[in-house]
Parts: structure tokens; sequence; C-alpha cells
């Protein structure tokens, strides 16, 4: 296998708050890492010390073979980088600024003119490539910026949370352009703060909290680790509640948890949707009514409360980290 | 649609950085500048009001209380524009504190770090792009300078020798403002503090009053500013009304101490920003 990119023992502190406390990761050429985290985890510091923006106070890093301390140049010409924040230029139109870029990467006037005519074109921004930038949409401003990334061809791609603050139509959109990165075989690097982004594009994901690695594995792995789907069911009568549980037990992947004065019945199940049909035929044969069902899949606030018994809220203080949880959960 | 990366396993070849990109890259950059100037045409246009206010004030409402020796009000005005110009190159200054620090503050200033540019190139082109602008105002300025009297008296080739030197000032000078501004936290931070250390400068100087008006203790820092030496090693070139006070160095060899500050301004500032710009959020 080989490794695009591969950092050990990354720390940064801001002062007296620490924003890295040596993180080890490793992403395999032509596959997709998701860092997952709550604001303030050290995602984006991760991303641009790897994007040579930043320098690291310990470790060391190396992106597409090259260290990004001592060779930065060579590091920068195989990487495409996407901010939380648009960085192109809001004076210029979208053709302009992608020129822009083309030239700084010494494509020839020719190349960058063509390079970003195709660019726009694959991101549906053809219409609006004379314009100003000051009036394209949040995901149009986006998608430009996730094609000034692209300009070079690069090997590996950070993309620091792409979709935050983007309309769920527009955060889709994002999603098929990355998917189909993906499947042309770039190396991806994607920060999120959602779940189910990480979920639908990343390979393998690491979570980070304040600054330290405290769980890896594929979804699935994550997933089962917090405890998978679980279906609420709410009973019309109270008395119906215990019958409906054990009738409904053999559907679950756990024990039912029931609440008497809700009329609530919380079961953990493997596969959701096959388990509300046989739930809701199961319940009705014994004529017991359903006020409301639903399926509860985990969030991110569910992989961290299981995983640090806390929620993503409380992030603020960046000093609480214990080693010894990231000893015990690291390797799962 | 159309294939954006090769496989996976591409071979990587990283291009060697040359010097000819630091000129390349910065003309790039400057053209973004100056496409931004073509796209709010109005800060094209108050930087242009500005001096000219300057000359219509001076030539009809305070020149009449100023003396410059014989010759009365056209006198000063001959005396007058050399001055404006030196405080317009000087003025010009502020804008490319605010514009840097506006810029280092924008996300763009990621993609400039990420690229495989050379991230000097970020401050040449934008203070290439100043430059160009300064140019055009000088122009301007001395078209209105014309039309209210200066006249130029001695030969074409001075005349050149005195536009060469504001050029050479103008470039110089504003990498001081790009050193600055990188040191600005905000861009209204910048706006104040750009403008600050230029008023000293720009009058405590003889562009608009000889430095015999001025008291004995403030007239070696009036008569070494730089500021100074280039309006008066313009009007030595231009043959217009030049009041000295003795022949201390900076009034006998103006032209070639403006262009020793020149040289000094651009060999101390350049590398001081550039490494600015680098060390910047680092």
């Amino acid at each position: 296998m080989t490794l695009a990119i591969k950092a050990s023992g990354l720390a940064k502190a801001y002062g007296d708050v620490v924003a890295l406390n040596g993180i080890d990761i490793e992403v395999e050429q032509g596959t997709v890492l998701g860092l997952l985290g709550p604001n303030g985890s050290g995602k984006t510091t991760t991303v641009r010390i790897l994007a040579t923006l930043l320098q690291a106070d310990s470790g060391t890093a190396s992106v597409g073979g090259f260290d990004v301390a001592t060779q930065p140049d060579e590091v920068r010409s195989v990487i495409g980088l996407t901010g939380q924040y648009a960085a192109v230029d809001e004076y210029l139109t979208g053709r302009e600024n992608l020129e822009l870029f083309g030239r700084l990467f010494h494509l020839s006037k020719f190349d960058a003119a063509k390079r970003a005519a195709e660019l726009l074109d694959r991101f549906d921004l053809s219409d609006a490539a004379d314009r100003g930038i000051k009036g394209y949409s949040g995901g149009m401003r986006r998608r430009l910026d996730l094609a000034a990334s692209l300009i070079g061809r690069p090997n590996v791609l950070f993309l620091d949370e792409p979709t935050t603050g983007l309309d769920p139509r527009s955060r889709q959109g994002m999603w098929e352009v990355i998917e189909d990165l993906i499947s042309e075989g770039t190396t991806v690097l994607l920060t999120t703060q959602y779940l189910e982004e990480a979920d639908q594009l990343a390979n393998r994901i690491v979570v980070l909290d304040h600054g330290n690695v405290i769980a890896k594995g594929t979804s699935n792995e994550l997933k089962s680790q917090v405890g998978g789907d679980r279906i609420e069911i709410v009973v019309e009568s109270a008395g119906d509640v215990a019958n409906a549980a054990a009738l409904i037990q053999e559907f679950g992947s756990a024990p039912a948890i029931t609440e008497d004065l809700t009329k609530t019945i919380l079961l953990p199940v493997a596969g959701g949707s096959t388990a509300i049909v046989n739930i809701v035929r199961k319940l009705d044969e014994n004529k017991i009514s359903i006020a409301d069902i639903a399926l509860r899949r985990p969030t991110l606030d569910d992989v961290f409360l299981s995983l640090t018994g806390h929620a993503t809220e409380n992030t603020e203080e960046v000093s609480k980290p214990a080693k010894g949880r990231r000893g015990r959960k690291a390797r799962s | 649609m159309s294939t954006l990366t090769t496989d996976s396993v591409k071979e990587v070849t990283a291009p060697r950085p040359r010097f000819g990109w630091l000129i390349t890259d910065s003309i790039s950059v400057s053209r973004r500048h100056l496409l931004k100037i073509t796209r709010v045409p109005e800060s094209l246009f108050f930087a242009l009001i500005q001096p000219v206010m300057f000359v219509l004030l001076f030539a009809f409402v305070f020149g009449g209380a100023i003396d410059v020796g014989p010759g009365g009000a056209q006198a000063y005005r001959e005396y007058l524009i050399p001055g404006i110009l030196a405080q317009t190159v000087m003025f010009a200054v502020a804008g490319i504190t605010v514009g840097i620090t506006e810029d280092a503050s924008k996300g763009i200033m990621d993609r400039f770090r990420s690229l495989p540019m050379r991230p000097g190139a970020v401050l040449t082109g934008h203070t290439l792009a100043s430059l160009l602008q300064n140019i055009l105002v000088i122009a301007i300025l001395s078209i209105t300078g014309l039309a209210v009297g200066w006249r130029i008296h001695n030969g074409f080739s001075d005349a050149a020798l005195a536009y060469l030197m504001f050029a050479s000032f103008a470039y110089a000078i504003t990498w001081v403002g790009a050193w600055i501004g990188l040191h600005m936290p905000n861009s209204e931070v910048a706006g104040t503090a750009g403008l600050a250390w230029i008023f000293p400068f720009t009058f405590a100087s003889n562009i608009f009053t000889p430095v015999a008006t001025m008291p004995g203790w403030l007239q070696p820092f009036v008569l070494w500013n730089p500021v100074s030496c280039l309006a008066l090693a313009a009007r030595q070139l231009f043959g217009n009304p030049t009041p000295l006070l003795g022949d201390s160095f900076p009034e006998r060899y103006p032209v070639q101490l403006s262009f020793a500050y020149c040289f000094l301004l651009l060999a101390i500032f350049a590398p001081l920003a550039v490494r600015a710009f680098k060390t910047r959020n680092k």
C-alpha cells in the first residue's frame, strides 16, 4: 500500500491552548479519510499543517511523498485545498478567478483558460462564469472554490468542512461532485462535523476531540460502537407498553428500554427499515395502536456521548482530554 | 465530462521553483488588482480627487499667505505642485496598507499559500499594481498643475528624471505600507495606523511651506525628511522655486539623496514585508 498522507505525532499549541496533542494519521492512496469532530477539536489545524499553511510545533508529516516542513513547494504542487470559506476574489468573475489560479499554478495562458472553462463546465458554473462572485449563491461559491482547488489536478485533495453552512440541496450537490472525484481515484482528506457526511463519503473515519484522536475505523465500526440504530415507538395506552415490548423484542439487537410514563419503547435494531415494517405488522396483528414510530440514527452527539461521555457542545475548554481515554478507545 | 485526475498512482513530478516565476506570478497577481480597480472605479476616482482638491485649496485658498520669495502667487503655485506630487505618493501608501491587511485576513490568502507560486509575488504583484495606479494619479495631477499655472522650465531629460524619481519613490514606499499592513489585526486599525505615520513625514516637510519658516529644532528633521528631499529634488529638476535654508547636505544633493532613500527603503522593507508575509498565521 502507498500512503498519500502520513503524519505522526503532530502537535500545535496557540499560546496555552492546545490545538493538536500529537496525532497520527495515515491515508492510503486513492482512499477517503473523514476527520470528524466538533468545533475546536483540531480538524482545521490538522488540514492547515498538512497543506503547508501552518507549521507544527512538533511531529512530522508527508503528503504525496514530500515532507510538509522541508519541501513545501513540492507538496503544494500535488495538493488542492478547499477551506471553510470560499477562497476566491470577490471582485473577479468566476472565470477570472480560475484563470488567475491556473496561471499561479504555472499553467500556460492557453492551458489556464482551457482548464478554467473545463472546470466551470463541470461544476455547472458556465452560465455564471463571466459574472462577479458577489452575485453567486453560497453553493455556487463553494463549487467555484472546489473547482479552484482542482486547477492543478491534485493527487491529494483537502476538503475542510466543504458543506458547512450550505442548504440541504446545495449540500447534496457538493456530495455528488465530491463522490465523482473520489471515484476517479483522488485521495481525499475531508473534515466534517456531520456524521452523515463522513458516512456518505469516507472509507475510514478518525474522530478528533480536544486535539486527540479518540477513535478510528470504518463508519460501520464506529456505529456499532455507538450502538447503531434505535426504533422509538410510542403506544396509545400505557397498559400496552410491557406487552408491546415483549412482542417486538425478537426484532431487536439488544433488550428494549421502556418508559411507562411517556408510553415509549426504545428498541436497538440492526436493520432499521425492515424492523419498522415488522414491528408495525406485529403490533397491528395484536391490536396495539401506535401513536408514533420513528427510526433514530446515531448522530455525532451519540458518537461523542458514547466515546467521551460528553456531548459536542461543551468543547470550549480545550485542556480536558485524558490520555487514558485515548489509549482505551484509539485502537477500536 | 472531462477526467480531472489521472489514476491514483500518477507519477508525482514536482516542478522546481525558479526566479522567473517570481516575475510571472507577480504579473498575474498585479493583473488581479488592476481588474479590481476596473470593478470598483470609485476607489480610483477618490484617489484622484483628493490630490486635485489639495492643489486647488493651496493654490487659491492658503497659497496667498505663504511666501516663497519673488513672484507671489504664481511662484507659489510652481513651488506647490512638486510638493503635492510628493504628498500624493505618500498618501497612496495608506491604501496599500488597508488592502494588504484586508487580503491577508481573507480566505484567498490560504488559496495563494497552497499554490506552488512564489510567496513574495503576492506582495510584489500588489505593489506593482499600486505603482501603476500611482503613475496615473501623478499624470492627472501634473495636468491639473499645468492648468493652475505650474510649468516645467528645464529640459526633457531633467523632467523625465524627476518623474522616474517619483515612480521609484512611490514603489519603494509602498513596501513600508505593505509591511505595516501585515502587522495589523484588521482593516479598521490598518486604516488609522496606515495614515498615522504618514502625517508627520508629509506635513513636517517643505511641501507646502519653506523650511525657513519652521522652528530651528524641527529644521534638521524637515531637511533630512525623504519627502522634503523628493520635493526639493523635483523643484530643481523642473526649474521651480527652491527657497533654501543654507547649504546642508540634503539641500545640496537632493536628487542623489532621493534615489538613495528609494534604494534604502526597498532594501530594508521589501525583505521585511516578505518575511512578515511568510510567517503571518504560521
